[in-house]
């Protein structure tokens, strides 16, 4: 169903090599579910994906042996809150409500939320033109409170626990649109299933969506949280981000 | 413990019980209408008939209920967009909610594993009974109607009651194709306030206690039924 990406190759080397000086072992937690081009996992089951590389290249700035664990997104943050995890680095959005329990590195990128539904059908970001539609969004996304905050009064909402549940429920036509992260659509877009589907709108809440997207840490580890933003700084002025990101996107990921 | 979020969100779970038993009631009602013929043919039916419903029951009882309700909710719905017209068709509506395939998924299922109890318990009525019943001049239908059948639930009762105490325990499964009954609000609460512990008690004492008003009524109900002392 989902097309593998040919970065494949590439993105587990990146990883095999973040050794270096180690001080203590850090665990980053990625989301258990595919969430392409972010991480995706290949056949052989080892993830990859621009967001993989990235804790590689992250990992190598602060020094760090870093191990990956993919964690279900819903159970994320108690897995972080538990000490199973020291590091999120799940396309996780800075938000106010996410701050309460746990702190976050500068924003390592941040890209918009869109509405996407059928060709065939109207429809924009105006909530009136979504009256009497079928919405779907994942559970507990900051596309989710946008669409609550939006959205709700007009459209009938679905909420889904994974990305690709509610792509699966588009294509199926249960639901007439879905609203979700730009990037992570690309792919599904340019899949055969996803043709007959097209970017509708895109949808800006500052007050919602936030900075952008950091890395989540424990609000006590405050060692890890100063290196990780000198690694983000480190890593976007070394041209590293740079190199990683062009194989993946033809424009700033970073963003404005 | 905090439960500072239970206000809030106490109507979401008021929505979420009423989900719980529709689903759990519709699940045993359609489940068990199934179940009686099945259990009946694979006793008395012609062989097509009750190698049919011997099939039936070692799918259902052989696959996960959760491979199940995915197969009927996301693999049917994967075909839809070959299926041209449909969309517009009258049974659409139905089609695009995901309760019927989640009161489906669970029909089976509990016809599956009662339909296996009902063999037994059919096996489990003394021929001499049916046959004095035959004897009386009674037609077959009616012999099942006031003897075999009635002498076969009440048999079966106690163990029918567990089952569907196992049925309400399967029904946070609906969670997974945005069916959000109790258990479903439970995650959201999980999701949306980051305590893990309160919730998921909430969650279980709700169960718990729907578990006890189903013991109770069975009993009740069993208490109802003619004994008779061997």
């Amino acid at each position: 169903m989902k097309t593998l990406t040919t970065f494949a190759a590439t993105a587990t080397a990146t990883l095999m090599l973040s050794t270096g000086i180690a001080s203590a072992d850090v665990t980053i937690g990625i989301a258990a579910e595919p969430y392409p081009p972010f991480a995706e996992k290949t056949a052989d089951g080892s993830w990859t994906g621009w967001e993989v590389e990235m804790i590689g290249a992250l990992c190598e700035a602060m020094e760090e042996t870093c191990t990956i664990a993919p964690i279900a997104w819903d159970g994320i943050i108690p897995a972080l809150m538990s000490k199973k995890i020291d590091v999120i680095m799940a396309s996780m959005s800075i938000t106010e409500e996410r701050l309460k329990t746990i702190d976050f590195s500068d924003k390592y990128y941040n890209t918009p939320a869109v509405l996407v539904g059928a060709k065939s059908m109207e429809m924009t970001g105006d909530p009136a033109s979504l009256d009497g539609k079928y919405v779907g969004v994942q559970v507990s996304t900051t596309h989710a409170n946008y669409v609550d905050a939006h959205f709700a009064e007009t459209a009938d909402v679905k909420t889904y626990n994974t990305f690709d549940e509610h792509n699966q429920d588009l294509v199926a036509g249960r639901i007439d649109a879905v609203v979700g992260d730009s990037l992570a659509f690309q792919d599904f877009l340019k899949s055969d299933a996803g043709a007959p589907y097209e970017v509708k709108a895109e949808l800006n809440d500052v007050a919602i969506f936030g900075p952008g997207v950091g890395a989540g840490m424990r609000k006590d580890d405050t060692d890890l949280h100063a290196k990780m933003n000198a690694a983000i700084e480190k890593i976007r002025a070394d041209g590293t981000y740079k190199a990683i990101s062009d194989k993946y996107f033809d424009f700033d990921i970073y963003g404005g | 413990m905090e439960w500072y979020w239970l206000p809030e969100y106490a109507p979401r779970f008021l929505e979420g019980l009423w989900l719980t038993l529709q689903l759990l009631g519709l699940s045993i009602f359609f489940g068990m209408s199934l179940a009686i013929p099945i259990g009946l043919a694979q006793v008395t039916g012609p062989w097509p008939l009750a190698w049919t419903a011997r099939a039936f029951c070692t799918v259902i009882r052989g696959t996960p209920l959760l491979i199940q309700l995915w197969l009927i909710y996301y693999g049917l719905g994967s075909l839809f967009p070959f299926i041209p017209g449909i969309r517009e068709s009258m049974i659409w509506p139905l089609l695009r909610e995901a309760f019927p395939y989640a009161v489906v998924a669970f029909s089976l299922s509990v016809a599956g594993y009662e339909g296996e109890v009902m063999r037994g318990a059919f096996r489990s009525v003394p021929r001499g009974e049916l046959e004095a019943a035959r004897a009386m001049g009674m037609s077959p239908f009616k012999v099942l109607r006031r003897i075999w059948l009635p002498r076969a639930l009440q048999n079966v009762f106690p163990t029918l009651a567990g089952e569907f105490i196992l049925t309400l325990k399967a029904t946070p499964l609906a969670a997974t194709i945005t069916v959000f009954e109790v258990y479903g609000v439970g995650s959201i609460v999980r999701q949306e306030t980051y305590r893990i512990y309160e919730p998921l008690l909430f969650v279980a004492l709700i169960y718990l206690c729907l578990t006890f008003v189903l013991v109770i009524a069975f009993r009740l109900m069993e208490r109802r039924m003619p004994q008779r002392s061997a």
